[in-house]
């Protein structure tokens, strides 16, 4: 067959056509996969996958979902990395300094590597993020960690042992709950509804005759 | 670049249109005009694609043929291969799925304070909610209301839908944006607090909240962390098989399989709520799917087994812009804010051929038509496609907008080449979304009592067709509902006792009298890919 490529999948030889992803060539090679796929879309970060093309020093990772076969392709998904998550009641604390310091403290034993960085299968800025985190900057590292899928391949780089997903989880819930503005609207709109200001409208709605309803839907008002 | 030559050649002539084709405002189609479109070209009137049951609560309706032979299928076990008076797990709330649905009905089963536990086959998240990118709707801003909401919905959905449902859908919608908020989900928002706000297919007012285009999976890792947090047992890898009735055939468990051991487990709960999700993976009519890869309407089968109705399992929502090229994305989801943030579709000739905003049912059955009887499509090596123009975005509301507002997309086309904010993309219909499910009520319960469902496994929210938006709400809304209220009913309850499986043999006996008796094992759990 032309365009075939080879790759290692856990270091066995498989040929398998080119333009497949890691994950399609796996299932070409007859794997049923149970773990390591999830979403299948780059969204879940079920299928952390470590390579390294024949011949070369560099070790990469990516998603094995969004990552096209190359030749020579030396293959070992990361289907399960044990990141530590504290456990913690959103309730009662509080977008502050401290509590990045109790609950992940490992975050100021950074040697400043960077291999985190490297690593990142959704090629975020890691190194910078835990560093906004370690400075009680919970915006900013949310939105620099904002597109991470927690796969946690940045963690198995990690030689002072920072689980980086869970601490941009904590910094992201910390700024949506507590450092983000709040919407006024949203609250008014909360409260009009508990006091019942729809409720006779929306009833009358669901009262109507079809045609009746029909007639409204088909000549409502579009906002440009 | 495409990697295609011909493709490049045919992306300039959309590049060429592209500033007259900004400022048209293509006519939105009549009711008739919509009405004879879909006839003609949704995958939905394929009659030959369906089959009518012959066993169960639904027998004489038709549903897509894959799944009819999924809910005529036996079951994995007999009655005899468990031992039902030795729990493994005893629990007041047992959730199956833990997608959006199942994460946020065990947060609420749990704030109730009676236990709730997620069973799940794979890990948690992993689900449909994870990967919704556009948005979530909630009539929250002065020029919107509620009443404008259900309008919207309930039109969308052809008039199909339980009204009581919907009333229910948009009326919770604020709350359920306000409940997000608090527990930490970030929303994007102007300096003072603003929401911005989109439109999408069908609505007739910007109500669309997003956190980029992440919105699903900012929603869902939030209330996976806030599941563990509370400290509630998620049991992964493991899937329910068979639902465990009492004595009185009302709900008490579930028989659940390890996914790596094939150990068998049983579960006793005072109520259960399936929240297992959608269909997409049964590929029907031979569309690719923007669907997880768990989504193989296990929630349908578990139900119907036991005797719970189904309501309007024939109609399926074909997401109008799934991935048409290149391979390794095929089918994957382009989320519809690409066109809420102003890009149009457009032929192979680069004319707009429809208002980028009608329902999505309308869309994907107009990009078919464009395909296949006006030829029209682009021809690639997986098969016809049209243009969707992201650069347009950029052209309307300047440079960046597009990496900060759906870098998700930037960011999956990037990584083979094609540089959305320079050249526009392929895409074609891919299977979306289950419209139809177990039929529930107001309260999500089922035909059976003490059994629930919430989120796409269940049917009647929507009617026919799906606004973008509803889905990511729906599951929020109606997930908390079935926490909320498996968990008032099970804390009015005994134990349930004489657990039975007896469930199995009388289906079987069903299936036979009827000749339906085939070889097809159910629930399915997983696709089947691997090549043989």
């Amino acid at each position: 067959m032309d365009n075939m490529v080879n790759v290692y999948l856990f270091g066995k030889k498989y040929s398998v056509p080119a333009g497949l992803t890691i994950m399609t060539a796996m299932e070409y090679a007859g794997y049923e996969l149970v773990r390591g796929c999830g979403c299948r879309n780059g969204f879940c970060g079920a299928c952390a996958t470590i390579y390294r093309i024949k011949g070369q020093q560099q070790l990469n990772a990516c998603l094995a979902c969004q990552t096209e076969v190359q030749e020579g392709m030396y293959v070992a998904t990361l289907p399960f990395f044990p990141l530590v998550k504290q456990v913690y009641n959103i309730e009662n604390i509080k977008p502050t300094e401290q509590i990045m310091m109790q609950l992940y403290p490992e975050i100021y034993a950074c040697i400043g590597c960077n291999a985190c960085t490297k690593a990142c299968t959704q090629e975020l800025n890691v190194m910078q993020y835990i560093a906004y985190a370690q400075r009680g900057e919970y915006e900013k590292c949310a939105e620099e960690s904002f597109d991470c899928v927690m796969c946690g391949v940045c963690s198995s780089r990690c030689p002072a042992g920072i689980s980086h997903p869970q601490v941009a989880m904590l910094a992201r819930r910390l700024n949506g709950k507590y450092l983000a503005p709040e919407c006024g609207h949203l609250k008014d709109r909360v409260k009009e509804i508990n006091d019942g200001t729809f409720e006779e409208l929306i009833e009358s709605l669901m009262q109507k005759p079809i045609d009746e309803i029909k007639e409204l839907y088909n000549t409502r008002e579009i906002e440009k | 670049m495409y990697k295609i030559e011909k493709l490049n050649e045919l992306a300039k002539k959309v590049a060429e249109k592209r500033a007259a084709n900004a400022d048209l405002e293509p006519r939105r189609m009549t009711a008739e005009e919509k009405d004879t479109l879909l006839a003609a070209f949704h995958p939905d009137y394929k009659q030959d694609e369906f089959t009518v049951l012959s066993a169960g609560v639904n027998k004489g309706e038709k549903v897509p043929s894959q799944l009819a032979e999924l809910l005529q299928g036996k079951s994995r076990i007999s009655a005899d291969d468990v031992d039902l008076s030795a729990p493994d797990y005893e629990t007041d709330v047992l959730i199956i799925g833990g997608g959006g649905a199942g994460a946020s009905a065990a947060i609420e089963a749990d704030e109730a304070g009676v236990k709730a536990m997620i069973v799940t086959k794979l890990r948690i998240g992993d689900a449909n909610t994870m990967m919704a990118e556009g948005g979530i709707q909630a009539a929250d801003k002065p020029n919107d209301s509620p009443a404008i909401h259900y309008i919207d919905a309930f039109g969308g959905g052809h008039f199909a839908a339980k009204p009581e449902l919907v009333k229910n859908l948009v009326t919770k919608a604020p709350e359920a944006i306000l409940w997000l908020n608090k527990l930490g989900v970030e929303f994007d928002k102007e300096p003072d607090g603003t929401m911005v706000t989109t439109h999408g297919g069908g609505t007739s007012r910007k109500r669309m909240h997003a956190a980029k285009d992440y919105s699903g999976a900012e929603i869902m890792r939030t209330l996976r962390d806030e599941v563990l947090n509370r400290g509630i047992p998620v049991i992964d890898f493991t899937a329910a098989i068979e639902i465990i009735l009492d004595e009185n055939g009302k709900a008490a468990g579930a028989v659940l399989m390890n996914m790596e051991t094939k150990e068998l487990l049983v579960a006793r709960a005072k109520t259960v709520i399936i929240a297992t999700g959608g269909a997409g993976r049964l590929h029907y009519q031979g569309f690719p799917t923007s669907n997880h890869y768990g989504a193989t309407a296990d929630g349908l089968i578990l139900g119907y087994r036991v005797g719970a109705g189904l309501l309007y399992a024939d109609t399926l929502q074909y997401h109008p812009t799934g991935t048409g090229y290149p391979e390794q994305i095929f089918g994957a989801l382009v989320t519809e804010k690409v066109r809420s943030l102003g890009a149009k579709l457009v032929n192979i000739d680069g004319e707009v051929f429809m208002h980028p905003l009608e329902t999505r049912d309308v869309t994907a059955a107009s990009i078919i038509r464009e395909c296949s009887e006006r030829g029209k499509g682009v021809e690639t090596p997986l098969g016809k496609a049209v243009w969707l123009d992201t650069p347009m975005i950029e052209y309307k509301h300047g440079e960046g907008t597009i990496e900060k507002r759906i870098p998700a997309m930037m960011r999956m086309f990037g990584k083979y080449g094609i540089d959305i904010r320079k050249e526009p993309i392929l895409v074609y219909p891919t299977l979306h979304y289950q419209n139809g499910g177990l039929n529930i009520s107001v309260d999500c319960s089922t035909d059976v009592e003490n059994l629930y469902a919430a989120g796409e496994v269940a049917g009647g929210i929507h009617g026919r067709n799906r606004l973008m938006g509803n889905s990511l709400l729906d599951v929020i809304v109606f997930g908390r509902d079935a926490g909320k209220n498996a968990a008032a009913k099970a804390k009015d309850m005994p134990v349930p006792e004489k657990l039975t499986l007896a469930h199995i043999e009388k289906f079987n006996n069903e299936l036979a009298e009827a000749g339906v008796a085939g070889d097809t094992v159910s629930p399915m759990l997983l696709p089947h890919y691997a090549r043989k």
